[in-house]
């Protein structure tokens, strides 16, 4: 069931503050795969009690893209202009379920002025369910064999490679590693601005080496933490024509699952 | 002084005199690069040094390489003992100098050189298998024909030399310490030669043995000769720089690429974020971004490029190399190093045909600053290759020496967009969407939308 989500205009009209600002990105708002999984962080964090906002129409483009595809003009605009409005409702905790978000939320905006503490949404909930804060029924997925695919961007760039793996063991699943997993996990094909862009001319789809990769697991599940990833691996399933057999969930949207929300 | 003391100091003369000439050229090559002060604290970067350059830390993700690159490594440390005492000996015309101060622990050394020289031995007989015969699959990638696998087999075969060279000296020279014990003082029990010595050698004249014993050292002393006028101008430079490029690597989060102050400066003012003061003058002409040229680069980019061995782990692990793609870690690494080599040579000669017309008419001297042979980065490196980069990391990971591949490939990206205003068209809605619309698809709905839809589910 859905419930009202809150921006932080609306708080700071009540002169309310959250506990922390969901950020949740462009995929997340207007990618109708990636919509569900930002239904799907909102009731984990709605059930564990978190009071959290959204910027709502404040927020805009972290300006990944744009940088590492080379654009240091409009990454700096879009940056500067969330700054602005973060600092302006003094914002201290920042959570994405975007790991593109997250890394240049965390990393790129303190040179520009923009200091928060900024977890990815499987931090958060391995934070949450350590402090008791959050329960997983379990069950949901028993039986099954789930794959993890480690994003480049919460994994080998930001080390963050146990908190997403504490989350699966609660869900009492089969996690079934693929051979390149953790530093050596192999990339979807989206980052660095592939994403918005036909690929340059070779043998095969990144997405598609990684999806063989992952079937030969033999998991029913691929387990992700990333828009991007979520859209490449869902394609590769499809041109694989297993979309019946197996599927492609964010993390959120298990612990959703499981917990039969 | 005897003929062969003058040979020795003249031989040795010479290499050095060309080893520090080489030196200095890739020295001043790196200098081209732009200034860069490396972040990081410096406790972090020397843990570094000895975990990742010293420890080999890194090497250790494919252990079987990593082992018999170990063998190698180690081997190649102790026999400095070895080389300072064949100094000493040639220099001085002495014989095995070391050997009656230190005694016993004179044979310790010595026998774990012979030791370690077994194992570095397997590990260059199997890197050239590995190379040459198994063919594995990172050491013949397109990049790596024609001359750089010549390189690495050159500097296989060397090594073989050398190995046989100390064998065939202290084999003979334990044989010659039975006959001769007042020329030849003894170095105790050998592992080796004290055993395969009278196995080869029983029945040898002094003479012969003589004759074995000096080639051997010969060998030796010429094989690191070699070494040293070589590895400076061979992808072996690794073994002097994998150290300093460790130190220097910055310890900073991988996550953040370099900001562009210039940049963020302007967009502030033109986003009225700067008081009127401090707002950079609008009408000043933009520098030049991103880069086009070696000149442009970072020297930290410029030394990764000098320290590179080309083993390869880089390309191994790219997504786009894996999927067919043209891009190559490795060889942008190589092409930084055969345009700033291109470049320093040409500086080197002082022709006026690296001026621009202008300069040239004017007769002002050749410098790096005016330094123009129409060519550029791009020559080496295509487009399509930088495009294909998804900036996932990997090659950064995967490097052992922490070579950094991404960024020059984003410098050039970033000249590229900013400077020529080029680069792939599928990337201008993207750009112009996030300009205008704050999101990196234009799409019509507001951005909260999906909380209002989210409120009304049941």
């Amino acid at each position: 069931m859905g419930f009202k989500i809150y921006t932080m205009a609306e708080m700071a009209a009540s002169n309310e503050e959250p506990e922390v600002l969901f950020w949740v990105g462009c995929a997340g708002s207007f990618d109708a795969r990636a919509q569900k999984v930002t239904a799907a962080f909102s009731k984990v964090l709605h059930h564990a009690g978190i009071k959290f906002a959204i910027l709502g129409n404040e927020e805009s483009c972290t300006g990944d893209p744009a940088r590492r595809a080379g654009n240091e003009f409009v990454f700096q605009m879009s940056a500067l202009q969330n700054i602005e409005v973060l600092n302006m409702y003094n914002v201290k905790k920042i959570v994405t379920a975007c790991p593109h978000c997250f890394n240049t939320l965390q990393n790129e905006y303190p040179a520009l002025g923009g200091n928060y503490e900024v977890l990815h949404h499987t931090q958060l909930i391995q934070q949450l369910i350590e402090e008791g804060r959050l329960t997983i029924e379990g069950g949901g997925f028993q039986g099954q064999k789930i794959t993890y695919h480690d994003s480049c961007y919460l994994g080998r760039v930001n080390d963050e490679y146990e908190a997403p793996r504490s989350i699966l063991e609660k869900i009492d699943s089969g996690l079934v590693e693929m051979d390149r997993a953790k530093q050596r996990g192999l990339c979807c094909g989206a980052g660095g601005a592939q994403m918005f862009k036909e690929d340059e001319p070779g043998d095969k789809r990144i997405n598609i080496e990684r999806v063989d990769e992952a079937l030969a697991t033999g998991a029913s599940t691929i387990a992700v933490n990333c828009p991007f990833c979520l859209t490449m691996m869902s394609d590769g399933v499809k041109a694989k024509e297993k979309q019946e057999d197996v599927m492609v969930l964010d993390i959120s949207e298990m612990i959703v699952q499981s917990n039969k929300w | 002084m005897s003929f062969s003391q003058i040979a020795f100091i003249l031989l040795m003369v010479l290499s050095i005199y060309f080893a520090v000439k080489q030196f200095s050229f890739i020295i001043r090559n790196i200098k081209l690069g732009k200034a860069e002060t490396i972040s990081g604290d410096e406790t972090t970067r020397w843990k570094n040094v000895i975990l990742v350059a010293l420890g080999q830390k890194k090497m250790f993700k494919r252990v079987i390489p990593a082992v018999l690159h170990a063998f190698i490594y180690v081997a190649f440390l102790f026999t400095q003992i070895e080389v300072i005492e064949i100094v000493i000996d040639g220099l001085f015309g002495v014989h095995r100098f070391f050997a009656p101060y230190l005694g016993i622990l004179y044979t310790m050394i010595i026998g774990s050189i012979e030791i370690l020289s077994v194992l570095a031995f397997i590990g260059t007989v199997a890197f050239l298998v590995r190379r040459n015969i198994i063919k594995v699959p990172r050491l013949h990638k397109p990049e790596m024909s024609g001359w750089p696998t010549a390189d690495a087999n050159i500097i296989l075969g060397l090594e073989i030399l050398l190995l046989i060279g100390i064998f065939t000296m202290n084999g003979a020279d334990v044989m010659l310490q039975k006959m001769d014990p007042v020329h030849y003082p003894s170095t105790g029990f050998l592992p080796v030669s004290s055993i395969m010595g009278p196995i080869f050698l029983e029945g040898f004249g002094k003479n012969m043995l003589v004759f074995l014993e000096r080639s051997g050292w010969w060998l030796h002393f010429l094989v690191v000769l070699g070494f040293l006028y070589y590895i400076p101008r061979s992808k072996h430079l690794h073994i002097f720089f994998a150290f300093p490029n460790v130190y220097f690597s910055p310890a900073r989060s991988r996550g953040e690429m370099e900001n562009m102050p210039a940049i963020m400066n302007e967009v502030k003012s033109m986003m009225g974020l700067t008081p009127e003061a401090e707002a950079p003058d609008m009408d000043a002409e933009l520098p030049e971004f991103g880069a086009k040229d070696v000149f442009d680069l970072s020297w930290k980019s410029i030394m990764d490029a000098y320290t590179c061995t080309e083993c390869g782990r880089c390309t191994s692990v790219c997504p786009a190399n894996i999927t067919g793609k043209k891009l190559s870690p490795r060889k942008v690494l190589m092409d930084i190093r055969d345009r700033v080599d291109e470049v320093g040579r040409n500086i080197d000669s002082g022709s006026g045909k690296y001026l621009s017309e202008s300069d040239r008419k004017a007769g002002v001297a050749l410098t790096a600053d005016n330094y123009d042979d129409g060519k550029n980065l791009f020559d080496y490196i295509t487009r399509e290759e930088l495009h294909a980069c998804t900036t996932c990391n990997a090659c950064v990971e995967a490097c052992p020496v922490m070579i950094d591949p991404l960024k020059p490939i984003m410098d050039l990206r970033r000249y590229e967009i900013l400077t020529e205003s080029a680069g792939p068209s599928d990337w201008l809605p993207m750009f112009t969407s996030i300009e205008n619309s704050g999101a990196v698809w234009q799409i019509p709905d507001e951005r909260e939308k999906w909380a209002k839809d989210f409120a009304e589910t049941d």
